[in-house]
């Protein structure tokens, strides 16, 4: 019914039986019902067309394999790109090996290819699916009808690339919400985790979770293309009271997501870090993670929304100045592009020949004489330079050493301050330690690390997974010395739990 | 308006003016229109082509000449200027006019495909020059990117199939009528993008016939490639102006009107927001408030 297969097939509930009632709304919730079977048929297709595939691949559940990599590609849709093709193989194949793991990985990965390139549907023009079905005219006739539609579609990305987006079809049958609203679908999916949640239901509410992450995708991703249709053309929008009223209600909802969020996240931490039983405690944490993810989504619609503003302004600046001129008496997109198509194809085509005709220029005919051809096909290709113009070497000049302190210094007064977790030190005491043993530069060098470690670098040391970080305090007690004065502080070094921070970064990741 | 229009007003009084025309005057007239054929020679690059544009607004008897060459090899002459040079362009059934057929195959046998590549080159120009004025300054330079065009028409395509929703229309086509099927269902469900084996542009795809078209008007000297973001920067050219103000536009209005669709708008930029600000709920449907 659906798929690659062109559309000769019939539609076999149709196609007998007693005529259903004709009144139009009925028949219109049937179409719609139809169309949303429709949408389902293309993974029911995986299954029935896996036995033509050469090899034996009766073991692979292919439907569940393309539902699992439409999670995936839904999950992976960034704000600004799609998801990654290899990507999504890659992270289908655990799933494909588990279902057969006696088999090789090369035959986990064309499963996975092929399921993907299924759901693309990779061998028609259009890239789609089309299905048939049959309504009602107003008049009583019965009419079949092409539905076309995808369920992951290919858009261009910076650079040329190409990433996978699923569509609005995909997303509905993947969460089983046909027709409704994306606003309140996702207000209703939070007020059910948070109800779950206070019930201590937490396989519910991770269900509940996940959908409102779809969700959360889904929303960023009408955003997102409202904003580019911004960009592209400001006149087209009404910028003195419709846009900012519209980003303001964004960033209202964002923020008030953003806080709804926050309070499930404390929430469910608390039942992760209170929770006795190890598979809630697991739950927990995969819901922590879910919730994460909305709010870096969020978090990061926020911030294009907050670059909208700025935008428009330069956009209007750039537009508005220009000097008003005479018209021609043409309005390409008013005149001829709006009235061309919601024309019938027929009719529409008329129209674009006859611009393409006067629109494309001239074309100067080739002639080529047999002379020319015999050295135009001797003439040996021309080597394409692939490396572009040679690179000049660059001149460097090399810039005096004026650094305050030698690398010795600073190696010695590293080694001083290398204390003990347990033992921590005055500055007092490291200072005339420091004189001692290299003068007054290195005890100055001493002084201004101490000063330095009196305000620890905690995000660096816990973005690189450093082990140890020193730290100053500073207890009241007055530096009792002949070149410094100040507090003297109490230096040490603490401990970090590296690994637990590794774990930490990428959960939040 | 443009110089063109002035130069053929001084045209009346020369016929008592004009000199015997010799074999030399021929060549020379012949060499500017030969110049004219090729859309991507600049003016300014080239003293010979300045020299016979001056003699062109200088010498009445001349540009006559000039003008009948063009007319005799089946060229129109849009303008001769030294911004746009000697800008011809092919008569229609001209040997230099681009058919449909030669411009891409698949064409022929699918009308889908053949309304596509024609709606791409009218959505480059619509959006090279989104504004009536645009079209009249002849300053104006219009700058269009590939992935840019495309997202313009699949926002009107939106646009139309939300308000298709909107009054409960079914605008699924019946199966066996294609040619029935409304325009901008076919540019809807085309895919955008796709992925190749040797990573180049799918051509089938709605931003690979955009970027044929754009490489094809970079090739008639209309568009200026400059650069590679979102699927290829190009700028307009006087010519490309020229091209789809006089021919293109016209043309492709009398075919509108003679299909009996007349429309209406009142010589503002119709690319404006519509009246009823309720259309402008941009979070919901996404969509560009376009009138049509």
């Amino acid at each position: 019914m659906t798929s690659p297969a062109s559309t000769d097939s019939v539609p076999p509930q149709l196609s007998a039986g007693p005529r259903p009632a004709p009144g139009p709304a009925a028949d219109e919730g049937l179409a719609r019902r139809l169309r949303a079977l429709a949408c389902t048929a293309p993974l029911h297709d995986l299954d029935a067309r896996k036995a033509n595939l050469a090899g034996e691949y009766s073991v692979y559940g292919m439907a569940e394999v393309a539902l699992a990599a439409i999670d995936l590609v839904t999950l992976n849709m960034d704000f600004d790109t799609g998801a990654d093709h290899e990507q999504i193989v890659a992270r289908l194949i655990p799933r494909i090996a588990a279902q057969a793991p006696h088999r090789p990985v090369a035959e986990h990965e064309r499963v996975a290819r092929w399921v993907l390139e299924n759901l693309i549907n990779v061998g028609s023009v259009d890239r789609g699916f089309r299905a048939v079905y049959g309504t009602f005219t107003p008049d009583g006739s019965y009419v079949r009808r092409d539905y076309d539609f995808k369920l992951i579609e290919e858009v261009p990305g910076p650079g040329g690339t190409v990433y996978l987006r699923t569509t609005d079809e995909a997303v509905n049958v993947l969460v089983g919400a046909l027709d409704t609203d994306v606003t309140s679908a996702q207000i209703a999916a939070e007020v059910k985790l948070e109800v779950l949640i206070n019930r201590g239901r937490l396989a519910d509410a991770q269900l509940a979770a996940e959908q409102a992450r779809y969700r959360t995708v889904q929303y960023s991703e009408t955003l997102r293309r409202a904003l580019e249709a911004t960009r592209r053309n400001v006149r087209a929008v009404d910028w003195l009271n419709a846009v900012p009223d519209m980003i303001a209600e964004a960033l209202d909802h964002v923020a008030d997501r953003y806080r709804h969020e926050n309070a499930i996240l404390t929430n469910i931490r608390k039942a992760r870090d209170e929770t006795e039983e190890p598979e809630h405690k697991r739950r927990a944490a995969e819901l922590v993670d879910i919730v994460k993810d909305c709010i870096r989504r969020h978090t990061q619609l926020q911030s294009r929304l907050l670059e909208a503003g700025p935008l428009f302004r330069a956009e209007q600046d750039r537009q508005a100045f220009a000097t008003p001129t005479t018209t021609s008496g043409i309005d390409l997109y008013g005149h001829l592009v709006a009235p061309v198509l919601p024309l019938p194809l027929e009719r529409a085509i008329r129209i674009t020949d006859a611009f393409f005709t006067h629109g494309t220029g001239l074309r100067t005919p080739v002639s080529v004489r047999v002379a020319d051809l015999v050295d135009i096909l001797l003439t040996p290709p021309v080597e394409r330079e692939h490396l572009g113009a040679e690179m000049p070497e660059p001149d460097l000049i090399a810039t005096p050493d004026d650094s305050r302190f030698s690398e010795e210094q600073l190696a010695a007064a590293k080694e001083l301050l290398d204390l003990p977790a347990d033992a921590p030190r005055r500055l007092s005491g490291l200072l005339a330690e420091a004189r001692d043993s290299g003068g007054f530069d290195l005890a100055y060098l001493v002084a201004l690390l101490a000063i330095h470690a009196a305000s620890p670098a905690v995000g660096t040391a816990y973005r690189q997974g450093e082990e140890k970080l020193l730290f100053a305090v500073d207890d009241g007690t007055d530096l009792d010395d002949p070149d410094f004065g100040g507090a003297d502080l109490i230096v040490g070094t603490a401990l970090l739990d590296a690994v637990g921070m590794a774990a930490d970064r990428t959960e939040a990741a | 308006m443009s110089e063109h229009v002035e130069w053929s007003d001084t045209e009346a009084p020369a016929p008592s003016a004009s000199a015997a025309v010799t074999p030399a005057d021929a060549a020379d007239a012949a060499r500017l229109v030969a110049f004219g054929l090729q859309p991507k020679l600049q003016p300014a690059r080239d003293q010979e082509y300045t020299e016979l544009l001056r003699r062109y607004r200088d010498d009445p008897a001349f540009a006559r000449l000039a003008d009948a060459v063009a007319a005799g090899l089946g060229l129109v002459v849009l303008e001769v200027s030294p911004r746009a040079g000697m800008a011809v362009t092919a008569a229609e059934d001209s040997v230099f006019a681009v058919r449909m057929g030669d411009y891409a195959r698949r064409t022929a046998a699918d009308s889908g495909d053949r309304f596509l590549h024609g709606l791409a080159h009218l959505a480059v120009a619509a959006l090279a020059f989104p504004r009536p004025e645009d079209l009249a300054d002849d300053s104006y330079i219009g700058r269009i990117t590939v992935n840019g065009v495309d997202a313009f028409v699949r926002q009107a395509c939106r646009r139309l199939e939300e308000r298709a929703e909107e009054q409960g229309d079914n605008t699924d086509p019946a199966t066996d009528a294609p040619g029935l099927e409304a325009a901008w269902r076919i540019w809807a469900r085309r895919s955008a993008t796709g992925a190749t084996k040797d990573a180049r542009r799918l051509a089938g795809s709605t931003t690979g016939i955009v970027g044929k078209a754009a490489a094809f008007l970079t090739d008639s000297g209309f568009l200026q490639r400059t650069g590679d973001d979102h699927g290829g920067t190009y700028r307009t050219t006087a010519r490309y102006q020229l091209q789809v103000r006089d021919m293109a536009g016209s043309a492709a209005m009398a075919e509108l009107l003679e299909l009996g669709v007349v429309p209406v708008t009142d010589g503002t930029a119709s690319l404006l927001p519509a009246d009823d600000t309720s259309d402008l709920d941009l979070v919901a449907d996404a969509g560009l408030p376009f009138h049509s």
